[in-house]
């Protein structure tokens, strides 16, 4: 049987196009082919690697295309169609293509000009600010009431409760809290009054005690630093949660913060707070846990008010000019939203690529 | 002063690197990232023995306090039993550490997450008290939430219409602005902390 087929070999024949897939690491190569033949018993695209023949694809329609991964950009490659119908093979077979890596994504070139925009405003207000021009701040009642809080706590002489999320310090939320974590110590070492961090991050917790004891320094009081105030509980995520609520009603704390990343424990933990009559700020960037802190605390930062409040409580010209540039990048997202929006309306489809 | 100097030079320099790796697909940028994650969890794993140490302590400290005993005697003998049933009998199928943590620890973490309902409950009955236009607007809206998702709410003319609404008009629209302003937000602090501005993180 074998020895009835006719070879074909059509190098170059343009029936299989490879072309390379542009804003990738150079592992993926495009294969583009058209069959003369229409009718076929079977056809198997091969790639050929060396001395090795590997199969990619078995072939079922006269036209396609296939996405060849998996590959390295320093080989180059080559690929053949072998095609039987009858007692017939052909074989064709391609150039020999080299996957390009590229070293910038073109396609997330829009994205790119955005973060230079917003990167370039922050500078300008943050320029701005040292020229020594002051900026307002509105209002936030959860940023105004910490004093209150940690001055309620020293006049109960009960201890204040912080719990930085329950995220890894890869969330940024984390970061947020744990920069709101240092004005809180001060504040509290102020005051000779004693703070307590239940962490659940391992990580977190080295730089929470780092934090609380630097706060310390900072003010003059290292004395009132206890290691064992700013703690590992446990990674349990509802372990935590119970070990939190034990310690607000053992501990009878007079003021809870719950800054941070939080799930499904933000409940428990607030309106465990909430029944032993604490008073509770409470920070969030998780939008589904929000209304649970919005019903159990006194106060809460929403959103973005997280990342606000050191600049808020520190009330450094540096940080609070970064804030003006978030709200100038807010302007600037509500006119463009506005503008492809009425553009829409006229049947003016826009995306930017953003999306 | 070094102290502070040489941290802040690292954030910056590894903090520009990264921004930039986000958008160049080269294998050498997916290499720096690789490696980048390899070091984060490194770092995790030192971490762990820190906070093991922390946990300990800690408890030991309030095993002498009569309210806390209880509570810090029962953590420090769990976290000893498991860590010698783990060491003696491997932590594989049907090993008592893996019967612990399915028999035990999985029904207690189940307790803890069932609470919630109960929470819920007192929590709703905080928000809906209609005391304030914006309290009676959330009762309404709640109602109407809670009654379309119910089998008999489905059936009744226009609720299931409402649901939709409210749950693309004004729920997505506060949603999504309040995602923006976390977004902006989050990049903010990123930055701040990139280019030294936001010490916090080393204690001011």
């Amino acid at each position: 049987m074998v020895l009835n087929l006719l070879v074909f070999i059509l190098a170059a024949s343009g029936v299989i196009q490879v072309k390379d897939i542009p804003n990738d690491d150079g592992s993926r190569l495009k294969i583009e082919y058209r069959l003369p033949e229409s009718v076929f018993d079977s056809a198997f695209l091969y790639r050929i690697q060396g001395n090795k023949k590997i199969l990619i694809h078995k072939v079922a329609n006269s036209s396609g295309v296939v996405i060849d991964e998996g590959l390295n950009y320093k080989k180059t490659y080559k690929y053949t169609l072998v095609v039987y119908s009858d007692t017939l093979k052909k074989t064709y077979e391609s150039l020999m293509v080299k996957p390009k890596a590229s070293w910038f994504d073109t396609s997330q070139f829009p994205l790119f000009i955005v973060v230079l925009l917003y990167t370039g405003l922050l500078l300008f207000y943050i320029q701005h600010a040292r020229s020594g021009k002051s900026l307002y701040l509105r209002p936030i009642a959860g940023l105004q009431a910490v004093d209150e809080a940690v001055g309620r706590a020293t006049e109960m002489g009960r201890p204040i409760l912080y719990v930085p999320g329950l995220s890894s310090i890869s969330d940024v939320a984390t970061i947020a809290a744990l920069n709101i974590l240092s004005h809180v110590t001060k504040k509290a070492g102020e005051y000779e009054t004693k703070i307590l961090v239940p962490v659940r991050d391992p990580v977190v917790y080295t730089i929470a005690r780092e934090i609380v004891k630097e706060s310390y320094y900072s003010i003059g009081r290292p004395d009132l630093y206890n290691e064992n105030d700013v703690f590992f509980a446990t990674d349990s995520q509802f372990g935590y949660a119970a070990h939190v609520s034990g310690t607000m009603v053992r501990e009878k704390t007079a003021t809870n913060f719950f800054m941070g990343m939080f799930w499904a424990e933000s409940l428990i933990l607030s309106e465990t707070g909430a029944s032993t009559g604490a008073i509770q700020i409470a920070g969030t960037d998780a939008v589904t846990q929000l209304p649970f802190f919005i019903v159990t605390c006194d106060y809460t930062l929403m959103g973005e008010e997280l990342y606000a409040a050191s600049a808020y409580l520190s009330k450094e010209p540096l940080l609070t000019a970064t804030l003006k540039g978030q709200d100038a990048m807010k302007v600037i997202i509500l006119l463009v939203v506005g503008a492809l929006s009425i553009l829409n309306l006229f049947g003016v489809h826009i995306t930017l690529g953003l999306f | 002063m070094l102290q502070k100097k040489i941290p802040l030079a690292i954030v910056f320099i590894f903090g520009v690197i990264s921004i930039l790796q986000y958008f160049v697909p080269h294998p050498l940028s997916q290499a720096y990232y690789d490696t980048m994650l390899k070091w984060m969890i490194g770092v995790g794993s030192m971490a762990i023995f820190l906070a093991l140490v922390s946990f300990i302590r800690h408890h030991q400290v309030r095993l002498k306090k009569k309210e806390h005993a209880p509570y810090s005697a029962v953590a420090l003998l769990s976290f000893l039993f498991m860590t010698l049933v783990g060491f003696i009998g491997g932590m594989g199928p049907g090993s008592v550490f893996q019967k612990m943590f399915y028999y035990v620890q999985a029904p207690l973490q189940a307790t803890m997450f069932s609470l919630l309902s109960y929470y819920m409950a007192s929590a709703s009955y905080r928000a809906f008290r209609a005391k304030s236009f914006e309290a009676t607007l959330l009762l309404i809206t709640a109602f109407i939430v809670m009654f379309s998702v119910t089998t008999f709410g489905n059936y009744v003319p226009g609720v299931p219409k409402a649901l939709e609404w409210i749950m693309a008009v004004p729920n997505m629209a506060s949603k999504r602005g309040i995602a923006i302003g976390v977004s902006l937000g989050s990049i903010a602090t990123s930055l701040k902390i990139i280019l030294g501005i936001e010490r916090n993180w080393l204690g001011g």
